[in-house]
């Protein structure tokens, strides 16, 4: 460990990116620009999300990294062990326990207080991007607020399937001003992000950096007659009965018998501990 | 009754090349100058010097605005100015696909300008693009459908829609029936000058076509080098050519 | 109504040579309300010209040319357009329009150009087209491809859509057969009993004898005859 400096990343290159994310706090949305560093690992592996929590972490800080709500797929474990390795803190696959969550496409179940930062992996940190592929015409667009490109988006959802169908990545609108990406999180999670704790957001390829202090106004964009929807699969999770957590539909076998259970494997556990057990809760365990 | 447009001195040089200068000229509501001449006599320059484009070397671009009156819209905000192109002006450019977005279907394309001023109830959004695609003669079953289907014809006039939706008051067109069929040309033609008539739209056409401008202009001006070398009413100039140019761009042209 | 003084007009053919033809001199004439005035001269005296001088579609050198108060040989082109939409028609020898309009509407034009209901309008151009004996079922087509009688009887009848106060008439006689000459006629004659102010030229003979009040020989203004 003493091979590298605290956390991997030089002290030059954290203060560079403390830089961005205070600026990103001051401007909440703004896409903050900052010189992303090579990393030891490929970009869409969560390079920009790395660098930020690189540059948040202190030796007193207990990690929690999740990947699409779990702790144990090999992204989450990777950049768990990424940070054993150079920066010694301790790791937990508790949330309430961690200080610092970095995280892939999933907001945590259990609701996170002040004391808490959450570190976003973000792929595509425009939210313009898909109808206006030119940077400098969506940089201004931002910095002239004309945001009317986002509902056109909205409107081809709704005229090609009924409904608004963008189920990740679903835009918002933050404080009144800035339009944002909020990673592709589920819909479900845009709800949450009006939160305690501080929310950043790395985009390692993109060299973007933006942020939610705590508290922030955080708006999903929709129609007066299609109102946003925070929707997830209408059931319980199967092992522990949650009604109110995010689910993955997982097959079972040929036959084509399923289960739905939290993505959130912290909170299904510690419920299941706790003694809560849904339709194939006793089986599972 | 004050102009809707007042340009005083319009000067736009690309390096030392003249694009046109010495430009002047006021423009009533309900309106429509023609500007001919020939092949980089600096029509379009104008034309994007004027929409806010390109910035003019000097000179003045003074529009009416509803809200505080004559405006020179050369030296306000980029901000203020996006708005006016997105709401009191329109630009009909020479090729749909510079005004259109071809991935997106063509009730989002008029829908667009109204979304971005704020209008934010799908059923109605709707309603006004299929109204407005009856309007430019494309059956109301295309609304879904994306620009890329459809004919030359049919993306020019989705293109003028997708401007007027929001009734502009000025409307900038630079070659607007340029490249299309004769007989797509008539129909286009017959559709913009009802649609002035009916809005009341003031309106500023960039062309070589002396027919377009003979139907659809009341007056002409007439550019050559950069310069305006003629103006007055348009049937005047074209069958009473005073300057020696214009007289040439008239008997070039059999019969228009 | 209508008065012109010491108008003249030339034309100077830029590119061959600089030639310059000058057509007319001093041209003087007043027209009042109620009035018909016939304009006489050969071929190539300019009748026409003086006529297009009056509509503004020739831009007149010299002089004053005032219709219902406005000079039109100084006159903005919006104050000219107001005047040919309020005050001046002008039946042309030939007619020009857009392509693809029917023929009811081009005849209506004149009427919703000053804001008449399109109803009222259409049905006061149905009832000229049909004096003029246009068969009905032409009157949704473009009058594009008529035939030269047709499309000059649909050029009368939108000329007088309207009721001008002051008009132009080049010639809404000719090549009309006896029938329809006498419906123009009565045309002209009912509008000088509205008070129009009247400007025609007649190759006919008998129809000039018969509406005009006065005759003006624009050779009189023919700048040879001046030398
Ligand atoms: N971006 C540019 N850079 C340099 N010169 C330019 C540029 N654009 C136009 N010009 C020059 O300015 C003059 C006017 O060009 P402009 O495009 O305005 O002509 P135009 O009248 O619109 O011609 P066209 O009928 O061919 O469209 C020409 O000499 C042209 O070569
Ligand atoms: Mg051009
Ligand atoms: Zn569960």
């Amino acid at each position: 460990m003493s091979d590298y400096n605290f956390a991997y990343l030089d002290e030059q290159t954290k203060r560079m990116i403390r830089r961005s994310i205070l600026k990103g706090l001051a401007v909440p949305g703004y896409q903050v620009p900052f010189a992303s560093r090579e990393m030891p690992m490929p970009y869409g592996w969560g390079t920009g999300g790395v660098q930020v929590s690189a540059a948040t972490l202190t030796p007193d800080d207990t990690l929690k990294v999740i990947d699409q709500g779990a702790d144990d797929t090999t992204n989450a474990v990777s950049i768990r062990k990424f940070f054993e390795k150079t920066a010694g803190v301790d790791t937990t696959e508790e949330t309430a326990e961690a200080s610092v969550i970095q995280t892939r496409h999933r907001i945590p179940e259990a609701e996170l207080t002040e004391d808490q930062i959450l570190v976003y992996q973000v792929p595509i940190p425009e939210p313009l991007r898909f109808l206006e592929p030119r940077e400098t015409e969506t940089r201004k667009m931002h910095a002239l607020e004309e945001y009317g490109l986002m509902h056109v988006k909205l409107y081809e959802d709704i005229s090609q399937h009924g409904a608004i169908a963008t189920a990740y990545a679903y835009p918002v609108k933050v404080e009144g001003r800035y339009v944002m990406d909020p990673s592709p999180i589920p819909k479900f999670d845009n709800p949450k992000m009006e939160m305690a704790a501080i929310q950043l957001f790395g985009a390692g390829r993109e060299q973007r950096i933006y942020a939610l202090p705590p508290y922030t106004q955080v708006v999903s964009l929709d129609f007066e007659d299609y109102p946003f929807e925070a929707s997830k699969a209408d059931h319980p999770c199967d092992l522990c009965g949650a009604e109110d957590s995010y689910l993955d539909e997982v097959i079972l076998d040929d036959a084509g018998s399923r289960m739905f259970v939290c993505s959130d494997t912290d909170y299904c556990r510690s419920r299941c501990e706790a003694g809560h057990s849904g339709r194939l809760g006793e089986e599972a365990a | 009754m004050t102009p809707l447009l007042q340009v005083k001195n319009i000067k736009k040089f690309y390096g030392s090349r003249i694009g046109c200068t010495d430009v002047t000229f006021d423009l009533y509501p309900g309106e429509v100058m023609g500007i001919v001449g020939e092949s980089g006599s600096g029509k379009s320059t104008l034309l994007n010097s004027l929409a806010g484009h390109l910035a003019p070397d000097c000179g003045e671009v003074v529009f009416d605005t509803r809200a505080d009156g004559p405006v020179d819209t050369v030296t306000m905000s980029e901000a203020e100015r996006r708005m006016l192109s997105r709401t009191d002006w329109a630009f009909v450019h020479q090729h749909a696909r510079d005004g259109l977005r071809m991935s997106v279907s063509a009730g989002g394309n008029i829908g667009e300008r109204l979304m971005a001023v704020g209008d934010r109830h799908y059923g109605s959004i709707r309603e006004r693009a299929a109204d407005w695609l009856g309007r430019v003669e494309i059956s109301e079953n295309r609304i879904d459908d994306r620009p890329s289907a459809f004919s030359g014809g049919m993306q020019q006039r989705l293109q003028i829609a997708r401007n007027l939706v929001t009734g502009p008051r000025l409307v900038f067109m630079d070659e607007p029936t340029g490249g299309l069929d004769v007989s797509v040309q008539a129909r286009l033609l017959d559709l913009l000058r009802g649609l002035v008539r009916e809005m009341g739209l003031s309106a500023i056409i960039v062309t070589h076509d002396l027919a377009v401008v003979r139907l659809l202009a009341d007056r002409l001006m007439v550019m050559k080098d950069g310069r305006v070398v003629e103006t007055g009413l348009t049937d005047q100039v074209l069958d009473d050519p005073q300057h020696s140019y214009t007289q040439l761009l008239v008997s070039s042209v059999l019969q228009v | 109504m209508i008065e012109l003084n010491n108008v003249s007009k030339s034309f100077i053919l830029h590119n061959q040579g600089s030639a310059v033809i000058p057509v007319m001199q001093n041209a003087t004439l007043c027209v009042k309300p109620g009035e018909c005035v016939g304009l006489t001269g050969v071929s190539g005296a300019g009748k026409s010209t003086l006529m297009r001088v009056i509509y503004g579609n020739y831009l007149a050198a010299s002089g004053s040319v005032v219709v219902g108060g406005v000079d039109v040989a100084k006159a903005e082109p919006r104050e000219i357009l107001a005047l040919r939409r309020e005050t001046l028609g002008y039946v042309s020898q030939f007619l020009r329009v857009v392509p693809r309009v029917p023929t009811l509407d081009v005849v209506a034009e004149p009427l919703l150009a000053v804001g008449t209901p399109v109803g009222q309008a259409r049905d006061k151009a149905a009832s000229l087209l049909a004096q003029l004996n246009i068969p009905e079922p032409l009157w949704g087509l473009s009058p594009t491809t008529f035939s030269g009688g047709e499309q000059q009887r649909v050029n009368i009848a939108r000329g007088f859509a309207y009721d001008y106060p002051a008009m132009l008439l080049d010639e809404p006689t000719a090549s009309l057969d006896a029938q329809n000459r006498t419906t123009v006629l009565g045309l002209i004659d009912t509008a000088k009993a509205r008070g129009a102010a009247i400007i025609g030229i007649f190759h006919d003979e008998a129809a000039r004898e018969t509406v005009c009040d006065c005759f003006v020989d624009v050779s009189d203004f023919s700048p040879k005859a001046m030398a």
